[in-house]
């Protein structure tokens, strides 16, 4: 047997406990400070990089071109503005589309002129124009409305199954505090924001709110009759259902992390895929703060939040 | 006894599960044959394969222009149209002032480009007078043709003077001379209209329907598109209920199309022909121009006319977005490639591959001999994503993009987590010093119960997004609520049988250390006899006695039975 379930045995009969509920202060402080250096690190650094799907952006098109080769666009774009992405398309049999992000009118120009040169069509065969963007006003209120109302109803429903509202309180502070935290490392690494990052945000959401059903039913098990106990606790209750479920939430976070990981490091650095690079890099972050948060947020705020009832004080 | 119920219960549901297998395979074989839109490939989206880019113009008039709020909106409308001919994750956006450019998947057919740029103004209009669709100097001249096309439709004008007053939208008063002698010259063949012309609502109309065999004076607008509701498309019913071939687009109005629809019904009902009819025409054009049976109060309505299958679809959902602020033309329509290679497509699904073989060699690490389980599940889940895809692709229009792939890859994490749940919940029953068989019992009735409640929190999220939200956002959610139920029927279907069949094999059962049931490795640490195990967590024997009577009492009648004979079995065997 592995040392993990060797571990595993000893964290499920109590024998080896690992305080996490009984030093809850030092996780609220280390998730106040994670947050705060979230949300203010990227401000300094200049906020979020969105991509071209939200804020629109410039549209080049060369016709009458003799090769429709991606990389030769990909090549002249870059040489005028290193940092740019083209999002390059060949349309028919003779023509090319470049959608780049809005660029300054000298920079089209020296743009267009690459272009030309690089294609070898004269400077006129090729025309530029702006573009709105896709994921528009229109997307994003609709996401949000679609996100409240799953918000309001995922709460409804742990609220119905664990029967205290408590838990989706809990819950749902673990979840602000994955995501704060992945948008925030995300924004620090200066990636673009793409659709493909915003999807990954989601899934972390929906994984984050999963996980943390995984534990907290193990605590609503260990916690049933929990105020006719005399020699426990609610709280010491609450710490071994976590300690019980540690070796299970290991376990999943590495296997969910495995492919993720793959993707991220393979894929993107090795392979050179760039759109799996930011949905990649959102997940990686998302599933270790997800089952982090899950662990060291939401059962110590499900204890803080209950332990002070009545039942669980007055011992029978 | 209860040991071969369990092997039957267990042969069941992998029974189950093939069938399942089977009728998915089956239906997209059969309808590989059949239809020339289902495969066993499954479609891609935009960015892998390409597609085709329509590059939509406004139609405007002298002097009109268009405003960033009008094509904003009209955007946004699109877009919902869009999705809702399938998941295909296409691009709706604005280029310059004036244009948008629609790029979506696969080649367009007439059905979808209609869908994409018609305004799709409904109204409906009080019928005044009827006639063949032609000229009335001369029938069949077709220099009176010519004559009559070139006879300008003056724009209608408001009654004259000499003219009473119209008192309501049926009075033939609105027919002025004008109006009269614009009826007479119109020949429906002709190109009368301008394309993106707009009627003034409040004056009659002189219009032909859609085939042009008739040509119409209606009067004035009494209800528009914008006081409908919902739309949607469906077969005719007969009297009997019994369902026809003629399809239909069905109708529900708001509170104020309902009243006024009422009004009209009940004023047209007992007019005489052709005054008794109800015109609903579509930018301009009358689709139908049924007699008013009955007054119509319930506030729905069903539109006839020349439809299919696929065309009352494409106006049910033009009618269910609303109509674009302006008509747009079609400027140019050409083929894209993919933004992303098949080598892009090709490197993802190696990353994949490796991720997998990775979790693989992680479980075999820590799950021994059950990693066979897992990969089993992995395969079977793989095979099922694999044709519900294609099946989906096939009947909903589903395509898969790079993103899908990326989710679908995430997806094994969150899949192989219900194993884990279950596999360490047997581990804690063998802890709890049961015997492999009965652990297995136990710990299924306990992490079925996690597993679903934590699938519901995904699949809630999946169908709020599906619902609520257009473009990237809604395929996504598409991906999660797919491998949602994929993990719930694999988990229940397969891993649960198979780990039951493999519990009465003698390497499982007698806990050797390579299956992962090492029961001397589990039991060494922490096992003290039951009762005084639960001691050492700080447990009063009182409480264990509690969580076991409430475990009890969430149990059906069946599963108690089951446990009862399973202890009783434990009892014989387990020494």
């Amino acid at each position: 047997m592995s040392k993990l379930s060797e571990m595993g045995n000893n964290l499920y009969s109590g024998r080896v406990s690992i305080d996490i509920v009984g030093r809850r202060k030092l996780w609220y402080a280390i998730a106040l400070v994670l947050v705060v250096l979230a949300i203010v690190a990227p401000v300094a650094r200049g906020g979020f990089n969105f991509g071209i799907e939200f804020r629109g952006g410039s549209e080049f098109r060369i016709d009458g071109v003799g090769s429709t080769s991606q990389q030769v666009a990909r090549d002249a774009v870059t040489s005028v503005e290193p940092e740019s992405q083209p999002i390059v398309t060949s349309i028919g049999v003779d023509s090319v589309r470049i959608q780049t992000e809005q660029l300054d009118d000298v920079t089209t120009e020296e743009i267009r002129i690459a272009l030309a040169s690089a294609y070898g069509v004269e400077s006129g065969a090729v025309t530029s124009s702006f573009i709105g963007a896709n994921w528009g006003a229109d997307v994003t209120s609709k996401a949000l409305n679609g996100l409240i109302v799953f918000l309001i109803l995922v709460s409804v429903l742990m609220a119905l199954y664990f029967r205290t509202f408590k838990m989706s309180v809990a819950a749902l502070a673990a979840l602000a505090h994955d995501i704060v935290i992945t948008a925030g490392i995300y924004a620090l690494t200066g990636f673009e924001v793409t659709p493909a990052a915003v999807i990954g945000l989601l899934t972390i959401l929906g994984y984050s709110l999963y996980d943390t059903v995984v534990v907290f039913d193990k605590v609503r098990e260990n916690t049933v009759d929990v105020e006719f106990s005399e020699t426990t606790t609610f709280a010491s209750q609450v710490n071994l259902a976590v300690n019980q479920t540690l070796v299970r939430s290991v376990n999943t976070s590495v296997v969910a992390v495995l492919p993720v990981a793959s993707i991220l490091f393979i894929g993107a650095f090795i392979l050179g895929v760039g759109t799996l690079r930011d949905i990649a890099l959102a997940l990686f972050i998302g599933i270790i703060v997800g089952t982090y948060s899950s662990i060291f947020i939401a059962s110590p705020v499900y204890v803080h939040l209950r332990e002070k009832e009545p039942r669980f004080l007055i011992k029978p | 006894m209860a040991a071969s119920s369990t092997v039957k219960s267990a042969r069941k549901s992998l029974a189950w599960l093939f069938v399942i297998l089977a009728g998915f395979t089956g239906l997209i074989g059969f309808g590989s044959l059949t239809d020339e839109n289902a495969s066993f490939t499954p479609k891609l989206a935009l960015d892998l394969q390409g597609g085709t880019q329509v590059i939509l113009a406004p139609l405007l008039l002298d002097g009109q222009a268009v405003t960033t709020e009008q094509l904003d909106q009209a955007v946004a409308i699109i877009r919902q149209r869009v999705d809702a001919s399938g998941v295909s994750e296409s691009q709706v956006i604005t280029q310059g002032d004036t244009n948008i450019i629609v790029s979506i998947p696969g080649v367009p057919d007439e059905n979808t480009l209609a869908l994409i740029k018609a305004s799709a103004k409904l109204e409906f209009r009080a019928v005044l007078v009827t006639g063949q669709g032609s000229a009335l100097t001369e029938v069949d001249g077709t220099d009176a043709t010519g004559d009559a096309t070139t006879a300008e439709p003056t724009p209608a004008e408001t009654p004259t003077a000499e003219q009473p007053t119209p008192v309501d939208a049926s009075d033939l008063n609105w027919i002025t001379p004008e109006i009269q002698q614009q009826f007479d010259a119109l020949d429906c063949a002709s190109a009368f209209r301008e394309p993106g012309q707009i009627d003034d609502p409040k004056v009659p109309l002189v219009t032909c329907d859609v085939s042009g065999t008739a040509k119409f004076i209606l009067g004035p607008v009494e209800v528009d598109g914008a006081n409908i509701s919902d739309a949607s498309n469906g077969t005719v019913q007969s009297s009997t209920g019994a369902s026809t071939n003629t399809w239909a687009v069905n109708l529900e109005f708001d509170p104020e199309g309902s009243e006024s629809f009422a009004t009209v019904t009940q004023r047209l009902f007992p007019l005489e022909q052709p005054r008794n009819k109800f015109a609903i025409t579509l930018d301009g054009f009358v689709i139908t121009a049924p007699t008013t049976q009955a007054v119509i109060s319930n506030g729905s309505a069903q539109i006839t006319g020349s439809f299919d299958r696929d065309s009352s679809k494409v106006l049910a959902d033009q009618l269910k977005y609303g109509s674009l602020p302006i008509g747009f033309e079609v400027q140019s329509q050409e083929n894209i490639s993919a933004t992303l290679g098949q080598d892009q497509l090709t490197s993802g699904l190696l990353a994949g591959l490796i991720g997998l073989v990775l979790v693989v060699i992680y479980s075999a690490f820590q799950y021994r001999g059950l990693a066979i389980v897992t990969v089993g599940s992995l395969v079977v889940a793989a095979v099922l994503v694999y044709l519900l895809i294609a099946f989906l692709s096939w009947r909903q229009g589903y395509r898969l993009s790079m993103a899908g792939v990326a989710g679908l890859i995430v997806a094994i994490g969150i899949t192989v987590d219900s194993f884990i749940v279950y596999f360490e919940r047997v581990r804690d029953e063998i802890r709890e010093g049961r015997n492999l068989e009965v652990a297995v019992e136990n710990a299924w009735k306990r992490s079925i119960r996690t597993i679903l409640a934590s699938d519901a929190v995904s699949f809630t999220a999946a169908a709020t997004l599906f619902l609520l939200t257009v473009g990237n956002v809604r395929g996504f959610a598409f991906t999660l609520g797919l491998t949602t139920i994929v993990d719930l029927i694999v988990v229940v279907l397969f891993t649960h049988p198979l780990l039951r069949l493999l519990a009465r094999t003698k390497f499982f059962s007698s806990g050797h250390p390579w299956s992962g049931f090492d029961s001397k490795a589990l039991k060494a640490s922490g096992y003290m006899g039951r009762g005084q195990f639960r001691t050492a967590a700080n447990l009063s024997p009182g409480k264990a006695g509690k969580v076991s009577k409430e475990a009890a009492t969430r149990q059906t009648i069946s599963e108690r039975k089951a446990q009862q004979a399973a202890q009783e079995a434990e009892k014989s065997g387990g020494k």
